[in-house]
């Protein structure tokens, strides 16, 4: 069953900086959701607080499941997935950073080299399988961050400007894959983006942030 | 400049001809110098964790005590232990001293501050953003834990090399605690310390010698630690 976000009245301040001001936002339908609005507009607090790894100052975040509102537990955390603007690359190779969400789920040997290989085919690095993934490029690493979060097969997925400070080339890899993610797996794909050429390429839902609250554009 | 050269063509020829009061020495250094290391990075290595992950009252002042500890006096630890294992001390009923035992005790707490300060310095330079890619991969808060020290490996094993050569090398505590008991407790910086005021140098020479090399293994192993560590660190 596809599982739903409703963030209702978000506050969250850094320092005195309100960054966010009652924000609300929710959706049950999949799809590429592009959420755009210039740098510092706290798009990125927003996702984090999605995602469940930071706690708001005020308001809430719910995830429902057919109707039902889902306790936000670990078995909740491990259905969505956010890939932060820098890929924190673990210091291994290429196959061991993308097994990484499956080896703390329990995911057996196999099934792992199985969903891996396909995955590294989708993102084009498969050739990069053995390699120490620090020594990837920014276009590679950023392919190498959907990859690890495409594999552990998430129902919703949070990237966070996945294109910022990357080469034309990688960008133009990086958004085939978006507009692939759907078929992939299903995935309810949310992103980020200060483009809004690449926004507009890229939505089903076009959403702007303005002043720590979101809109339909 | 005869004697010289004469002590180092016989430490030679002690070594090439596996000289078995050699061997036994050599083999007693290891054996005290590698347990009091795995003592030391048991206890070390989950301490550093804890003083890297969890947050406490007066924390600073323990990492403070730590960092102060690793410049330990040898001779003080020796002293020390002496004192708690000595026939009137309150753990002499363990009769322990003058045994590779003690050896290993004072070793142990010489080699503790060093792997816990130095791993838990690698810890908390491991970048924040591992934390958060981690935690958004589905990680428990003691996944999140183990994935930060595998990331700070070779800090952690750079700080437990370091403590081995630091204990290796160490003659203060193991001579007060140990005794230099012929074929007991006598180990090789014990043994270069005694033959040497008796005037017999090719026994301290090929000691000293072995001692080098092994100084020499440590520190390759630790370059090439560090260096294995600093793949793409361009990035």
């Amino acid at each position: 069953m596809k599982i739903g976000l409703a963030a209702s009245n978000i506050w969250k301040s850094y320092n005195g900086n309100q960054v966010l001001k009652n924000c609300s936002f929710s959706f049950n339908d999949d799809g590429v959701y592009v959420l755009t609005g210039s740098n510092g507009c706290g798009k990125s607090t927003f996702f984090r607080i999605c995602a469940l790894i930071e706690l708001p100052d005020r308001g809430d975040i719910s995830y429902f499941s057919d109707g039902e509102i889902m306790q936000k537990n670990l078995e909740l955390k491990r259905r969505i997935t956010l890939l932060l603007p820098k890929v924190g690359v673990f210091n291994t190779t290429v196959f061991k950073n993308i097994a990484y969400g499956l080896t703390i789920r329990g995911i057996k040997r196999a099934e792992s080299e199985e969903r891996i290989n396909k995955v590294l085919e989708f993102v084009q690095l498969g050739h990069k399988i053995n390699q120490n993934a620090l020594t990837l490029s920014s276009g590679e690493t950023q392919r190498l961050g959907i990859a690890r979060a495409l594999v552990i097969e998430p129902e919703i997925l949070f990237l966070d400007e996945p294109t910022a400070s990357i080469d034309q080339k990688n960008t133009e890899i990086i958004e085939d894959i978006i507009l692939k993610m759907k078929n992939y797996h299903k995935a309810t794909v949310i992103m980020t983006t200060h483009d809004m050429q690449q926004a507009r390429r890229l939505a089903g839902y076009l959403l702007v942030m303005n002043e720590g609250q979101i809109s339909a554009a | 400049m005869s004697s010289i050269i004469e002590g180092f063509t016989r430490a030679f020829s002690l070594i090439l001809n596996l000289d078995k009061e050699l061997l036994g020495i050599i083999f007693l250094s290891i054996k005290v110098s590698g347990t009091a290391l795995i003592v030391a990075t048991l206890f070390g290595v989950p301490l550093s964790a804890l003083l890297g992950f969890k947050k406490f009252p007066l924390k600073g002042f323990f990492i403070s005590i730590l960092n102060t500890f690793m410049g330990l006096p040898p001779v003080v630890v020796g002293l020390f232990i002496y004192l708690l294992l000595s026939r009137s001390g309150p753990l002499g009923f363990l009769a322990l001293l003058y045994t590779p035992t003690a050896m290993i005790i004072a070793q142990s707490v010489l080699a503790f501050p060093i792997v816990s300060s130095l791993s838990h310095s690698a810890i908390i330079s491991v970048d924040p953003i591992i934390k958060q890619a981690s935690m958004t991969l589905g990680a428990t808060p003691f996944q999140t834990s183990l994935t930060i020290v595998r990331e700070a490996r070779f800090g952690i094993m750079s700080g437990i090399i370091a403590a081995f050569g630091r204990v290796m090398a160490e003659v203060g505590a193991i001579l007060i605690v140990g005794g230099n008991i012929a074929g007991f407790t006598r180990v090789m910086t014990t043994t270069i310390a005694l033959e040497t005021d008796k005037g017999n140098f090719e026994l301290a020479l090929a000691l000293g010698i072995i001692l080098l090399t092994i100084a020499l293994v440590i520190n390759s192993a630790l370059h090439l630690i560090q260096k294995k560590g600093t793949v793409g660190a361009n990035r």
